[in-house]
């Protein structure tokens, strides 16, 4: 089977019930997306399917033949920032970092949906990420930065 | 080295009070310094001054031995160095470095020394250099006890410094100029004509000189970088998922496994692994120590065959169920099980008052960080190799070694970074583990993963708590405090598991409230030891998580009690404290502790010390319809000094979230002789929702530099339960508060 991946083409040869997080870590090396719980309870191995913020550890490769799927690496790079990394190490909000990857993919669904979240939008889209460090104060400061950068441009 | 094999299982352990037996070392042994680890293997022309700085013909590298496992400390190290070196950032790299005695982590004798006075016939200096002097002739390196500014702070400027001065005298070699006419800036040697020589560019001739040990550390008005907000290295990597951790990493011609312990830390009576022998991708099912491992081609592969495994475990050697460790602890508050008496001012028998009395409780907690506990381990005659993030890499390769049979010297660790642990990472089963396997196929790399099922289930939780509290009121004052606690020795646990044996008492049974800084009249700890119940570990500040619940409540039932003010009471209390008291006056401040609140509010306050630094919380809280909401949070600290305030305010906010979270939603029970908790729904700490706004101040008052990452966790489970009281009159004496409160 085929999908996109970060605007890039590949073949998929492994069985349909392997969910998309191990397809990316040990199938395509793509290993900014996080093993975290495995059963969608910390939000460590979200990515965008379609556009849309997915816990890739519930998503079954079988179910997206076709599908374009974004990782925090097609995000944005060192090198070319996407908004909300940028306001993340602006704010200084990693400390250990391994649930960061999926932070930040979620924050940047959520800005998609919602351009001016307020801290009631942002509980309830940031809730479903872990952060055992407790970053949540800079998480929300970064978001509410995000959104003042996407807006202005 | 079987001697120091022997001193250590007789004499030495770290965090706690016990160092039996005297220190038999020479000065002369305690004086000669530890080789340079630099110098192996270093090549022509490179120069290393110390064990912190190598410097090539094109590179700077800086060793940053504490281990880097979220609190930043890869930079902190990276800073003091620079300051002294002139380095600006982005002008060289860090690395964690070999294992070796050469960084010997000396500020865990400040924390043993202190508590162990409170018991010994020695002053806490004597102590300080028995147990100093053991720590760097054993040449125990490790990450821990909040220790790792307090270790490095006079020693990373030192070595800083000294690489400048050889390097301004490798220049004077070079350019016939005298050192008085040197200066340095940014990489750099300056001449006096204003040429610039890149430290690079001196690298061979500094090489063949002796390092310049005579140098001065330069005033804190000079400095460039210390207590300025420096952009933490590691942080463009984690915020773009290019930061790799242990559990990312491929090695060549690397295999992948997963694991199936006993959840009951027993043996394994039986097994049938046919069904995971025939899943795809499966090379192998072999046997560990009480266990059994999947080998596969990739992760997802190995984890779901080990789950397929059909086990049957022996019973637990502790209670099978919950109500079992409770009863034990409870009845443990007999002579035959005392630990230690570590305070005892005054007389609390004879003091008069009114009474209250009062019995805390706090559950067993695992640790749980976000990066499953993994490990890579190729096996291979002529010196094994492991990847792995710890905070004792020394005793990760003994450990591998006890497996192969190998000298433990010749095993190359390659310490990373990793995501979190709070004590999780100073344990060693999976290494053990991924060792085992990779033992049994030599010349392959074997990478063992944890799920997230098998990590809760072989935590080793946070030791169990029970505390009796009773004291005295008269006069609108606090008359007496008679606290006693019991819990398993967490410190006997864990070096257990190592091999080595603990003796003496246990200051983690304890920590937290025998140094309580008040000088209450009549004011006695008792710390009692309970044997028999399920193993445990240090967990995010240790004794103080719970201790400082039990004290800090009390003295609130206390002064509520004697009609007193919370704030007011504790200060008349802290005369003696002064460093302590301003943390606490300074938080009142901040929070403008008289200022009046509606009729469902409520605020709390508790002060706690713990790895020598005072924290300060005050707690406000709303009882809404739907039940509590945690709205502000205001914390004081006094760490002595202050290396990066933007990192310091995240790391406090951080353990500010941590010691609410799990006193509000977490604990680990007992059922049939397994935690009943397999992930996070079951045991989530915080989640975005329940998270306040958390404003941080400090205080540089302390005499020394002292921790962070532990001391502002036990003020917020009292200080929160505190302002839940004074908000709802239900007074919470058993953590996790949501079994007895709602919150939103």
């Amino acid at each position: 089977m085929q999908i996109t991946v970060n605007g890039e083409a590949r073949d998929i040869d492994v069985e349909p019930d392997m969910p998309l997080l191990w397809v990316l870590r040990d199938e395509l090396g793509l290993t900014g997306t996080k093993y975290g719980c495995g059963i969608a309870q910390c939000g460590a191995c979200t990515v965008h399917v379609d556009g849309m913020a997915v816990r890739s550890c519930q998503t079954a490769i079988g179910d997206l033949e076709g599908a374009s799927i974004t990782t925090i690496e097609g995000l944005g790079t060192p090198e070319a920032l996407h908004a909300v990394q940028a306001a993340w190490i602006e704010h200084q909000v990693a400390q250990c970092g391994y649930c960061q990857s999926g932070q930040i993919m979620q924050a940047a669904d959520l800005l998609a949906r919602i351009p001016e979240p307020t801290d009631e939008d942002i509980d309830a889209v940031m809730s479903g990420n872990l952060c055992r460090c407790g970053t949540y104060p800079r998480i929300r400061a970064a978001i509410h930065a995000a959104a003042t950068t996407m807006r202005e441009g | 080295m079987a001697s120091i094999g022997k001193i250590a299982r007789r004499t030495f352990l770290i965090g706690s009070a016990a160092v039996a037996g005297g220190v038999a070392f020479g000065t002369w042994v305690v004086r000669k310094p530890h080789a340079n680890p630099l110098e192996d293997g270093l090549p022509e022309g490179a120069a290393t001054f110390n064990p912190w700085v190598r410097i090539d013909s094109d590179r700077i590298m800086l060793i940053t031995p504490h281990a880097d496992l979220g609190q930043g400390v890869a930079q902190m190290q990276a800073t003091l160095i620079a300051e002294e070196l002139d380095l600006e950032p982005g002008q060289f790299e860090t690395d964690f470095g070999t294992p070796s005695p050469a960084y010997f982590n000396g500020a865990f004798a400040n924390d043993a020394a202190e508590d162990l006075a409170r018991i010994a016939p020695l002053s806490a200096a004597a102590l300080h250099g028995i147990i100093f002097s053991a720590i760097k002739v054993l040449g125990v390196q490790g990450t821990g006890g909040s220790t790792s500014v307090a270790d490095s702070f006079d020693k990373l400027r030192q070595a800083g410094a000294v690489a400048r001065e050889t390097l301004k005298a490798a220049a004077a070699l070079e350019t016939g100029q005298p050192v008085a006419d040197l200066r340095t800036r940014a990489g750099h040697v300056l001449l006096r004509d204003g040429t610039e020589i890149p430290y690079q560019a001196l690298a061979a001739r500094a090489a063949g000189i002796e390092p310049v040990t005579r140098v001065s550390l330069r005033h804190r008005s000079e400095w460039r970088l210390i207590g300025q907000p420096v952009e933490r290295l590691d942080i463009p990597a984690k915020s773009t998922g290019t930061q790799a951790y242990g559990i990312d990493l491929s090695v060549p011609g690397m295999v992948h496994a997963a694991v199936r312990m006993s959840p009951r830390r027993g043996p394994l009576s039986s097994y049938d692994a046919s069904a995971a022998e025939a899943m795809r991708g499966v090379s192998q099912v072999l046997e560990v120590t009480n266990g059994i491992a999947v080998v596969a081609d990739n992760t997802w592969r190995a984890i779901r065959a080990a789950n397929a495994i059909e086990t049957d475990w022996a019973p637990a050697n502790y209670p099978a169920d919950q109500d079992g460790h409770w009863a034990a602890l409870s009845e443990s508050f007999v002579p035959d099980r005392l630990d230690a008496e570590w305070r005892n001012d005054g007389d609390v028998d004879a003091a008069g008052g009114e009474v209250i009395e009062a019995e805390y409780r706090a559950p067993y907690v695992a640790h749980q960080p976000l990066e499953p506990l993994n490990a890579i381990v190729r096996v291979d005659p002529a010196g094994s190799e492991v990847w792995t993030g710890h905070q004792i890499p020394g005793f990760v390769r003994n450990v591998v070694a006890s497996v192969t049979g190998e000298d433990a010297s010749g095993i190359t660790l390659h310490n990373q970074y990793s995501g979190g642990s709070f004590g999780h990472r100073l344990e060693f089963e999976h290494i053990r583990q991924a060792a085992e396997i990779a033992a049994q196929m030599p010349g392959t790399p074997v990478k063992l993963t944890y799920s997230r099922e098998e990590d809760f289930a072989q935590d080793f939780p946070r030791h169990i708590a029970i505390g009796r509290g009773r004291g005295t009121v008269a006069d609108g004052q606090v008359v007496s405090v008679d606290i006693s606690a019991a819990a398993p020795p967490v410190v006997a646990s864990q070096m257990g598991r190592i091999g080595l044996s603990a003796s003496g008492p246990d200051s983690q049974i304890g920590a937290g409230i025998f140094n309580a800084p008040y000088d209450i009249p009549n004011f006695r700890f008792r710390g009692y030891a309970v044997p028999g119940l399920a193993p445990v570990s240090s967990w995010r500040s240790v004794g103080a998580s719970w201790g400082g619940f039990f004290i800090e409540s009390l003295m609130d039932e206390l002064i509520r009690g004697a009609g007193a003010d919370p704030v007011v009471e504790r200060l008349r209390l802290m005369e003696a404290y002064p460093v302590a008291a301003g943390v606490l006056r300074r938080c009142a401040e901040m929070a403008d502790w008289g200022a009046g609140r509606a009729e469902n509010q409520g605020r709390g306050v508790a002060i706690v010390e713990s790895f020598g630094t005072p924290v300060a919380e005050i707690v406000d809280v709303t009882m809404t319809e739907r039940g509590i909401r945690i709205d502000d949070v205001w914390v004081v600290a006094d760490p002595g000094i202050v290396v990066d305030p933007v990192n310091i305010e995240n790391h406090i906010q951080g353990a500010v979230v941590w010691g609410l979270g799990h006193a509000m939603n977490s604990e680990i029970t007992y059922a049939d002789g397994m935690a009943q908790q397999a992930n996070y729904n079951d045991a989530e700490g915080m989640r975005m929702h329940q998270a306040p706004r958390i404003h941080v101040a400090w205080n540089e008052d302390n005499d020394s530099p002292r921790g962070i990452g532990e001391p502002p966790v036990p003020p917020a489970a009292p200080a929160l339960a505190n302002a839940i009281f004074d908000a709802t009159g239900q007074r919470l004496r058993e953590m996790p508060f949501r079994n007895f409160i709602d919150f939103i």
